[in-house]
């Protein structure tokens, strides 16, 4: 039986993850509202109300395409995360049901990939990718951030996996199920939650990433990342156009994250009360 | 089959085989102003020329810096136009990473060419990149506030009396600074400045062997100078503000001085975005007293051709175009004077109509054809470069000093300090770099 909380409890509570929200929040939404500002506002100091100006907007749309770089957010992120999720469900199952003695040494060392600093790997990627006319390509893009993205999808989908009672996959064997079947009948649709909440994590990731979506495209395939930085400039008043370009640039993914927060937040905490 | 058939049959594939060998050139460039206004004027020139198309990549200078110095170093050859001040052009040019510019065409008039951009981007007698837009720095003062205190500005200006008028000026309850200088560390940030300011003062950045010059008075006057006067008349904060920063105090008239890039003239008298736009007089960088020196600050963008481009005819056809005379002349008809990219050429200050427009067009000539940054300093020097050292090494060098002596003006450090660890991690830097043997 659940705890009788005290209503008092209950509204401190309330008031105290709204104010972290908020907090958290914030930045995100002072840049939509720097959004609606002219350029002398946005510079003038701190406020919460904008005049409601358009012309940021209309500026960033005039100057720059905004629906190439987003269909190559799409295609990058969306495509990124399904190759990864394809790659990585079988190796998560193979350390999550039969592990070895190096099962964790090999969990820690695809980890530790993700602690080296990017930009010292950069020139010999480049030079691979140039060699392999993968330069400015959604092809190569998506390759590199499903790369990158690799070590936080096994991981995910290991701790979702191992919650999931071995018994069962070892039913489905005796029954005569295929390790095929076995993957695609038995362990996936039990996982659904866990595979969907990596899914949706992965792609904010991907759309987010900024170093290898920069360095790596021109024109062709620069996805919103580099329609932002577009916008930034050491001379000149910009912040509104910046920030008008921001709210375009995150207003997808932060839809996205609103309507299926609840798949995400069943997703993340699956497994994190026994 | 008709003949009319098969001649429109003909008429497509011939159309077809001309979009076929259309050449696409990738430039790379930043987001300022006059950058943007071209890109939105290059119909004149894909019109002009049908078989060559533009792309453009805009990035912050940072990451612009970045992306093209591993495109160039591992000849990824993804870009054929770039966008690189004249700090980079010496630099790359001796690396080999830049081609020479010889195919500008006929009318291109290099002559017309400021002298001082001109050297700046020359190696070896080459023109390795075509100014776009250039600037040096200036004073920018209140007029209005000068004669209420009295104070006339003198044609050129001391040290000493923009030190005396700054103090004057100031009245902290109507929140009126006497000077904005730039205080945020970075080597293009408050290094520029106190760069120039240095060089003002007599000082430079190495002996003739590349020996670091911290130790020396001239350093220690000049960083106490400007330490001083920014806790006596400059803003509160000041060691976060950069150009942007103090561009938005001026143009709200808390600023009585500010001494800056020319190109911020234009800014400050436009109307739409400065309340004292009426009330701006402009003076050359002050020197010290007996030292004839006003900074050379001289900075340009410029439009070069990297070594990797495989299409290095297209895009020198391309330079000549936008930064030709007839650019300019395209820019005034479809913007008006006021906006053409300043800084390169002699004949726009010769224009009458040019001047007529812009107030800030004498002193800024002035300021250009006074910096000379092949000799920064009046001691002599193994570099070039006015407001920076045209070395690899300054951009990391010159901002770890920036960072010492943006923390003097926070009030974290004192001048003695800064100084002593500037000159450590200078001979430290250097040594390693194999300047000091």
């Amino acid at each position: 039986m659940a705890r009788a909380v005290s209503t008092k409890t209950k509204i401190g509570w309330t008031v105290v993850v709204w104010a972290v929200a908020l907090v958290i929040f914030f930045p995100i939404l002072y840049t939509i509202i720097t959004s609606f500002k002219t350029e002398q506002e946005a510079i003038q100091g701190f406020s919460l109300i904008p005049s409601g100006t358009v012309e940021n907007y209309v500026t960033v749309q005039t100057q720059r395409d905004y629906f190439k770089p987003f269909m190559n957010s799409v295609i990058i992120s969306v495509g990124s995360t399904l190759l990864g999720v394809i790659i990585a469900v079988p190796a998560a199952w193979a350390m999550a049901f039969s592990p070895t003695r190096r099962t964790k040494d090999i969990l820690m060392w695809m980890l530790s990939t993700k602690m080296m600093p990017a930009a010292a790997v950069l020139v010999p990627i480049y030079l691979i990718f140039l060699r392999a006319g993968l330069l400015d390509s959604r092809i190569g893009v998506t390759i590199m951030l499903m790369l990158v993205n690799l070590p936080i999808i096994v991981w995910m989908l290991y701790t979702y996996f191992r919650e999931i009672p071995g018994e069962i996959l070892e039913a489905s064997r005796m029954d005569g199920a295929s390790l095929w079947n076995e993957l695609v009948y038995v362990l996936t649709p039990m996982a659904i939650p866990g595979i969907a909440s990596t899914l949706l994590l992965n792609i904010i990731l991907a759309w987010n990433e900024a170093f290898w979506t920069i360095q790596l495209t021109t024109t062709n395939a620069a996805p919103l990342t580099a329609f932002i930085a577009t916008f930034s400039s050491p001379q000149g008043l910009f912040w509104a156009k910046l920030s008008a370009a921001s709210t375009l640039a995150i207003a997808p993914i932060l839809i996205m994250g609103w309507f299926s927060q609840k798949q995400l937040v069943r997703g993340l905490t699956f497994g994190a009360v026994k | 089959m008709t003949l009319k058939a098969i001649l429109a049959g003909a008429a497509s594939l011939l159309a077809l085989s001309a979009v076929a060998r259309a050449e696409t050139l990738t430039i790379a460039t930043v987001n300022n102003g006059d950058m943007v206004r071209m890109q939105g004027l290059t119909e004149d020139f894909t019109s002009k020329n049908p078989d060559i198309q533009l792309e453009w990549v805009t990035l912050e200078e940072n990451v612009l810096r970045e992306r093209v110095t591993t495109d160039i170093a591992t000849q990824g050859g993804q870009y054929d136009v770039l966008t690189i001040g004249n700090y980079e052009v010496p630099i790359w040019a001796k690396q080999g990473w830049l081609l020479p510019l010889d195919k500008l065409g006929d009318d291109y008039d290099a002559d017309d060419l400021l002298p001082s951009i001109r050297g700046g981007l020359t190696v070896d007698g080459k023109l390795y990149a075509a100014p776009f837009y250039g600037e040096s720095a200036m004073i920018m003062y209140r007029t209005d506030l000068f004669e209420k205190a009295g104070l006339k500005m003198p044609e050129s200006p001391t040290w000493e009396f923009i030190g005396d008028a700054a103090r004057k000026i100031t009245d902290r309850s109507a929140d009126i600074n006497g000077i904005c200088l730039r205080g945020k560390a970075g080597w293009g940030e408050n290094m520029a400045f106190v760069t120039a300011l240095a060089n003002s003062f007599g000082g430079r950045w190495f002996d003739e062997k590349w020996q670091p010059q911290f130790d020396q008075p001239e350093w220690k006057d000049a960083l106490q100078f400007y330490v001083d006067l920014m806790k006596d008349a400059g803003p509160a904060g000041a060691s976060s503000n950069g150009f942007n920063e103090n561009l938005t105090l001026f143009q709200q008239g808390k600023c009585g001085m500010w001494i800056d890039a020319t190109v911020a003239a234009s800014f400050v008298s436009d109307p739409k975005n400065s309340t004292v736009a009426d009330k701006v007089g402009f003076a050359i960088f002050p020197t010290k007293e007996g030292v004839d020196n006003h900074g050379n600050w001289l900075w340009s963008w410029n439009l070069a051709v990297p070594a990797s481009s495989k299409k290095a005819d297209a895009a020198q056809k391309f330079i000549g175009w936008a930064t030709s005379k007839a650019y300019t002349d395209l820019v005034a008809s479809k913007e008006g004077w006021a906006n053409v990219p300043p800084g390169t050429r002699t004949s726009l200050y010769n224009n009458d109509e040019y001047k007529k427009v812009a107030a800030f067009a004498e002193p800024t000539l002035k300021a250009m054809q006074a910096a000379d940054i092949t000799k920064p300093s009046v001691k002599p020097v193994p570099y070039t470069g006015g407001q920076f050292v045209a070395i690899p090494e300054f951009q990391a060098l010159g901002t770890t000093v920036g960072q010492l002596f943006s923390a003097v003006v926070a009030g974290q450090s004192s001048v003695d300090d800064a100084l002593t660890a500037a000159q450590s991690t200078a001979t430290r830097e250097m040594t390693r770099a194999g300047y000091i043997k």
